[in-house]
Parts: C-alpha cells; structure tokens; sequence
C-alpha cells in the first residue's frame, strides 16, 4: 500500500533577499554605528563634535572674501554684510600675497627659475621612486645637481657646466685607479681629482668659457631666497648631500673596528641628542668661529651644513637599521665568495640596505622638510617668517588663521602624499624581498 | 711514531704587513681615521680659540654669577630679576622639564585612547581618529604651536571682561578657575598652620608636600602587604578575605586626617587690578605649547599603539574571548601588555622628540631653556661660544638620560615575556 503523499513540491523557491535590517544603508549602519550601546553612544558623541567643529569652520572658510585690499576693508565688507560683530576670513591676503609665500622674494619675471628647478627636481627623483622609469633619468639627476642650485642663486651657466665636468673627472680617476688599486684607493684619487679640478681649474674655465661666449641670468642674493623655495632648497639640498655620509656613518656603526665604531656612534648620538634648533644658532652665531679668520660663508649655506649633519645623523640610523635586516647570509656568502669589504659592501650589502631602506629615508625627508619651518627662528624667511613679516605690514596686520591655513595646507599635500607614497613603497618591499 | 705535526713557518713582522694583511689593516684603518678626526677637531678648536682671543672673548662661564636682570613669569622656583644667569638657567631648565612632562603624559593618554578607537569598529571614531592622525601629522609641529598660542588668546577673555556688575566672562568651576588670554588660573592649595619649608639651597621644598607623599607611600605599602596577606589565607583556606576597604583606608584616611589638621583650604585667583592675583598661574605660552606638542606627537603615539596592537597575535584576542573575557578586559589584560613590547621603543623615541621640540618655545616666548641661557643670556652677556654649547649639553644630558631610563623600563617588560 504506497502512502499517500498529499503534496511535495517539485521545484526549490527562489532565495528571500536578506532582511533590511543586515543588508544595504540600514544594515551597514548598523553594523558600523550602533552595534551595540556603548558602540551608539561613541557614535552619537562623535557625531556631535563633527557637527560643532563643522558648523564653527565652514562658515569661516566659505563666507570667507576674497576681493579686498586691506584687513581694513575685509572687515568693512563684512559689517556691511552681516552686521557688526561677525568675522569669516579675509582670504585676500592669500591672493595677495601668496606668489611671495611659494616664491620669495624672486621679481615676478624671475619666477620661472624655481618653477624650473622644482620640475628639474621631481624629474631626478622620479627613477628612484619609480623603478619602472627608464635608467636613463638618472643623467637629468645628475645634472640638476648643478642646474638646480644655478637656476636658484643664478650667475655665469658656465659656472655648473664646469662643476659638473669636476664630477665627471672625478669619475674618470675613480675607475681608473680602482681597476688598479681597488676601491678604497679609487674613491680617494677621485675625490682628489675632483677637488683639484674645482680648487684650481674650474674658476678659470669658467671665466674663460664666459668672455667667449656670455650666457647668465640674474643672481639672487641669498636674502632673497624665502618661501617654499628656501624650504625645499634646504630640505632637497640636505637629503642629497647627507645620504652620503649617511652611508659612510651607518657602515662605521656597523663597523667591528673599535675606534671608528665609537666614532660614529658618538656623532650620531650627539646630534640626536639635541634640539634642531641649537644646530641652527650654531650655524649663524658659532659657525664662524670655527673657521679661520676671514673665511666666511652665506648663511643659507651655513645653515644647510648643519641641517645636513642633522639629516645624516638621523638617515645613517635608517641605513643601519635596512643592514642590521639583512639576512645573516648575505655577508657570508659575500664573503665565502671571496670579495673584499668594500666590494662586498658595494655589490651585496648596500644596494639591498639601501632598498628596503627607502620607505625610512623618505619619511625623514617629509620630518626635513617640515623642520626647515624651525629656520624662521634664526631669522631667515621661510613660509612662516615670510607670514610674519605680512602680518608686520599694516594693511594685513592681524591676521593670523588666512596664511597660516594656507602655509599648513601645502605642507599637508606634499607630507601626506609623500607619506602615502613610503607607505605604498613599504607594503611592496615586504611582500617582494623576503 | 714520529710526530707529523707541522710547525707553521713563523712569519717576521714587516712594515707592508700593515697594509696588505688582514690581522692589521684594521688597526692601520684605525690609527689613521683616528688621527685625522683629532686634527680636525684640534684645527676647529684652535680656530675658535684663535678667534675668540682676536675679539677678546676668551672662553670663561663667571657671566652665569653676573645679574641676570630679565623676568621670568612662568617659574617653578623662586626667581626675580636680581638673580643669576645661573639661576635663569635653571629656571629654564625646569620649564623644559616641566612642558616635557606634561606634553609626555597628555600625549600618551591621547596616543593609547586614540589608538585604541582608532582601530574601533566603530567606523564613524576609526574615521576620525585617522583624519586627526593624518592632519596633524603632515603640518609642521611649529606651525601647530603657533595656531594655539593664536587661538587661545584670541578665544579666550581677556582679563578686564571678568569686571564688572554683569560680566562678559565668569570664572569656572564655582569660581575657582579663570581662564584668560594671558593664561589659566587654577586654585592653589594652603594651609592655616603650615610646617614650613625645606631650603636645600638650591630651591625649597614644602614639607606638607613631603609629609603628603610619605603618607601616600605608606598606604599604598600597607595595602601590598594586605594583598599579599590576602593571597597566603587565599591560599591556606581557600577564601579570600576583601582587602578593598582596608587598602581604600590606608590610602586616603591618614592624608585626610593630615590635610585637615593643617588646615587645608583652596586659594582662589582674584581679579586685581589689571590681573588675577594668587592661584597657581600656567601662563598662555605654555598652555599653547603643551597642546601643541601633545597634539603633534600625539599622532604619532597613535601609530605606534596601532601597529603594536595590530602585531599582537589576533589568536590571542580570540582566546581570550573565548575563555569568556569581556573585550575592554582582553585589551587590557592580554593585547596591551603584549603589544607594549613593540610600542615601547616607538614611545621612547617620541618623548625625545617631545623634549627636544620643547625648545620652539622661543618661537612663542615661554621661558625655557633656550630662550633662557640660549636666548637672552646671550644677548645680553655676547657669549655665544659658552652658552650655546652648555645648551647644547644639557640638552645632551635629558636625551640621554630619557633613553637610558626607558631602555631599562623596556628591559623589564621583555623579561616578563620568557
């Protein structure tokens, strides 16, 4: 007797869609905002301080006037408009002045020597933070080693065309005297040929190269080179001339030789140690002192020595830190391969160091860069002495948030696009190298 | 058997060995590096000596006995215009510390609180928190004490508007605390039948405060030894007798007691004249200043607590939960404590920083050390060599100092590990 079976369905129904209350707007709300009370009340309380913070900024940034030849005026047109009382930003005083507060002090004409160089910069640095770009933009690094400071200070073009020619010696004695001698002995004779090159000859060629055929623009004091130009020319000009004895410091803290570890140990550590600032006073008060009577240097190049110590004292820790991660390894079998220090060094040891060490070296030019605002301290104008000296003016005087808010907004792109960038670099290093 | 062993051919020492042998190049490198470093500091310091007999400035410190002749507001130590250079200094020199300790602590407490919600599931907080990180960060930390130093005095009342029958301003905190433009007034402590002083030459030391803090010591031992107490009957009977009531006692009852038998009462600031008088006063240079830095290096103490709370195994949090620990326990008692490994060093490293950007307080006028020895003791004394090398010194000395005294606070949390 087969059973009977009063009903069965034959085909499956179709999926229910999810409640409303798991899925969509509704549901993500939920999830992110009040999951549970503790969860809801953090979500209201933050809520409310977006809704204060907001509604005290906006206004200020949005009603904010733009057209306006003094504070004076600015203030008028407000207490025309809404009454006695009510302030939002005068932004004339960015539109004003803010060629000065990116360029300095450089004639209007003259602005497209730093707007040069700054394009001169990111083409030498972009092979590096791009390794995919040809090998080839390595020569525009090279010469706007000598470019970028002719574009900023100005003079005879043969100036950096001959500097540049000492270089290219130098590199000539180098590889000569190494195939011979090795390495150490090649770096000296380079450096030597350099010198004697720039000491002796290249002022000469120079001068001669320039009654043959004249070709100069415009110098510019130094006391004119304010604004983001003085920032970034210190900034670019102490990461690039402080990875070098950077290198040198963290290969002799890395170092088994006694005295030269203790060496460059202690510099480190003593200039870790102190403030950016006290580096600064000794730059324009003691720096002098130091030197033999009579010899005198600009101040902008007395304070990028010292920012450039300070820089490798800081960069030579980042270095130490990429050899210190090296596998163990890798120096032995440098070394069961036979190869000196110094050839191991070069062709092993560094070039990883050096990689893995990148993302660390760029998060200390973003910390350089953003120091160089301590230089208005001892008096030179960057973004904020030139802010100060716009508030000394008396059609702006009393202004304060307008040009700090704009100096901070162009600090904050390049910082957060740069540390973006380390970020991005060090999340591909370590899912690539080991 | 003859004995096969075969002697090396002793080699005699030749001068080429210096250069060409591995056992001595090293110390040939040595000799060599080290002489040239001496010549170059001889050659720096013979020209600055040089130098500055030209001008007549040998290098003497008796200016730091001369008047200093300038006013600090903002002292910890007693301190007028007839003093020292010396005593400047040190005045200076307790500033720094003073805003570097209390720019530690606040940014800690914003560096673990925002780290913690940063990485919230809340997605609202984790949001904030990372466009507070993100802001502050990328802004130079000068710029930063310079907008509070512009914000708080033009936000805040100036002291004339507390005047009056119907005042724009009042004090806050049943009338205790006045915030001004020129700086926040807070109640001071005092007693109708004060001990007196300790004068250790240098500075004073009150002694209610050393009576208070022995007082609290003492409680606080007593209760560790109830603890430990209470942990042998725990042991012995198996019930644990409470000890909450009698540590509680220990603790606040005897510096109650004390407090009242001084005669404990709050000063408050007064309007007077152009200015509150009496209370403790934290002047509006060092209000801008420790938010500033506290803000500044905040963000980077937030970094650190995430990346030490993400490199704690997540296994660890999902064990505890699963042992039925609620999750503000499994923070603190199983992640945190497991993640201070990795954040300690990161902490170290910023309050060196904290420290040394102490110093833009010249950027605002807060008396510390640099604006003291290094900026106006210049000034008026015209020795830059002296000074600047002595700030320079002590600022050596608090760096390491700071670092030493972490490396061993970090030692002692890795021995906890294995």
């Amino acid at each position: 007797m087969a059973r009977e079976i009063a009903f069965v369905r034959s085909e499956m129904l179709g999926e229910k869609p999810p409640p409303a209350s798991i899925v969509g707007v509704q549901g993500w709300i939920k999830d992110n905002l009040f999951s549970s009370v503790s969860n809801s009340i953090l979500t209201v309380v933050a809520l409310y301080l977006v809704f204060v913070i907001l509604s005290g900024i906006l206004p200020w940034i949005f009603l904010g006037i733009w057209n306006a030849e003094s504070l004076a005026e600015c203030r008028e047109i407000f207490a025309e408009r809404y009454g006695d009382g009510t302030e939002y930003a005068c932004w004339a005083v960015v539109k004003a002045r803010w060629h000065q507060i990116v360029f300095g002090y450089y004639s209007p004409d003259q602005y497209w020597r730093p707007i040069l160089g700054f394009i001169l910069i990111a083409v030498s640095i972009a092979p590096i933070l791009f390794p995919k770009l040809p090998k080839k933009l390595f020569f525009v690094s090279f010469a706007s080693l000598f470019l970028y400071p002719w574009l900023i200070w100005g003079g005879s073009f043969w100036t950096p065309i001959t500097a540049a020619l000492g270089a290219v010696i130098g590199f000539f004695a180098y590889r000569y005297v190494t195939e011979r001698f090795g390495f150490l002995f090649g770096v000296l004779a380079g450096c030597a040929a350099a010198l004697i090159w720039w000491s002796f000859i290249s002022g000469f060629a120079a001068s001669a190269l320039q009654s043959a055929i004249p070709a100069t623009i415009a110098q510019v004091s130094s006391l004119n080179l304010a604004g983001f130009v003085l920032s970034i020319t210190i900034g670019i000009v102490a990461i690039v001339a402080s990875l070098p004895i950077a290198i040198v410091l963290a290969l002799g803290r890395q170092s088994d030789m006694w005295i030269v570890n203790k060496l460059c140990t202690g510099f480190i550590e003593t200039i870790r140690g102190v403030p950016l600032i006290t580096l600064l006073f000794v730059a324009t008060v003691l720096l002098n002192y130091f030197l033999p009577r009579g010899v005198e240097f600009d101040v902008i190049l007395r304070v990028n020595i010292l920012v450039t110590l300070f820089t490798a004292a800081y960069i030579a820790e980042v270095i130490r830190g990429g050899l210190a991660a090296l596998p163990k390894g890798q120096y032995e079998a440098a070394d069961a391969l036979g190869l000196t220090y110094w050839q191991a060094q070069r062709q092993i040891i560094l070039p990883q160091a050096l990689k893995i060490s990148i993302p660390g070296i760029v998060s200390n030019f973003i910390s350089v860069f953003k120091d160089t605002t301590l230089v208005s301290i001892v008096a030179l104008n960057d973004p904020l002495g030139i802010a100060n000296n716009i508030r000394a003016n008396s059609d702006w005087n009393g202004i304060v948030w307008e040009l700090y808010g704009f100096i901070a907004l162009i600090f904050w792109v390049v910082c957060f696009s740069m540390s973006r960038y380390s970020m991005y670099l060090e999340r591909k290093l370590q899912t690539g190298h080991r | 058997m003859a004995d096969q062993t075969i002697q090396p051919p002793r080699e005699s020492f030749n001068l080429s060995m210096l250069l060409y042998d591995q056992r001595y190049r090293g110390l040939t490198i040595q000799v060599v590096v080290l002489i040239l470093v001496l010549s170059g500091f001889f050659w720096l310091a013979n020209n600055a000596a040089t130098n500055l007999a030209a001008i007549g400035k040998p290098i003497r410190f008796d200016f730091m006995d001369d008047t200093a002749g300038y006013d600090i507001s903002q002292h910890l130590i007693e301190y007028n215009s007839t003093d020292s250079h010396g005593r400047a200094t040190l005045v200076g020199l307790m500033n720094t510390l003073l805003v570097a300790f209390m720019g530690c602590v606040t940014a800690t407490i914003i560096g673990v609180v925002g780290g913690v919600l940063r990485l919230s599931n809340n997605w609202l907080v984790s949001r904030l928190m990372t466009l507070y990180v993100e802001i502050f960060r990328n802004v130079p930390v000068l710029l930063w004490i310079l907008v509070c130093m512009f914000t708080f005095t033009a936000l805040a009342p100036q002291p004339r508007e507390f005047r009056g029958e119907n005042p724009e301003a009042t004090m806050k905190m049943w009338d205790s605390v006045a915030v001004t433009n020129r700086g926040i007034y807070l109640p001071e402590p005092l007693f109708s039948r004060p001990l007196g002083d300790i004068d250790i030459g240098v500075f004073k030391i009150s002694i209610e405060l050393l009576v208070l803090l022995g007082l609290l010591a003492g409680g606080i031992l007593f209760a560790r030894w109830n603890a430990a107490r209470a942990n042998k009957i725990q042991a012995e009977t198996g019930e644990r007798p409470t000890t909450i009531w009698m540590a509680v006692a220990a603790i606040v009852i005897p510096p109650i007691v004390v407090l009242i038998a001084l005669g404990f009462h709050v000063g408050k600031p007064e309007l007077t004249g152009f200015n509150f008088q009496g209370g403790i006063n934290m002047s509006a240079p060092l209000i801008a200043l420790w938010l500033g830095l506290s803000l500044y290096t905040g963000t980077y103490i937030v970094e650190a607590v995430r990346s030490g709370i993400e490199s704690v195994n997540k296994g660890q949090a999902e064990a505890a939960s699963a042992l039925g620990i609620r999750p503000g326990r499994t923070m603190k008692l199983v992640v945190l404590p497991q993640a201070l490994r990795v954040i300690l060093p990161q902490l170290t490293s910023q309050y060196l920083n904290l420290t040394k950007n102490s110093s833009l307080a010249i950027a605002i006028g807060y008396m510390d050390l640099v604006a003291t020895l290094g900026g106006i003791t210049l000034n008026q004394t015209g020795r830059e060599m002296e000074t600047i090398l002595m700030t320079m010194g002590i600022y050596l000395t608090i760096s390491l100092l700071i670092s030493f005294s972490m490396t061993r606070f970090e030692n002692r949390v890795k021995l906890v590990e294995r």
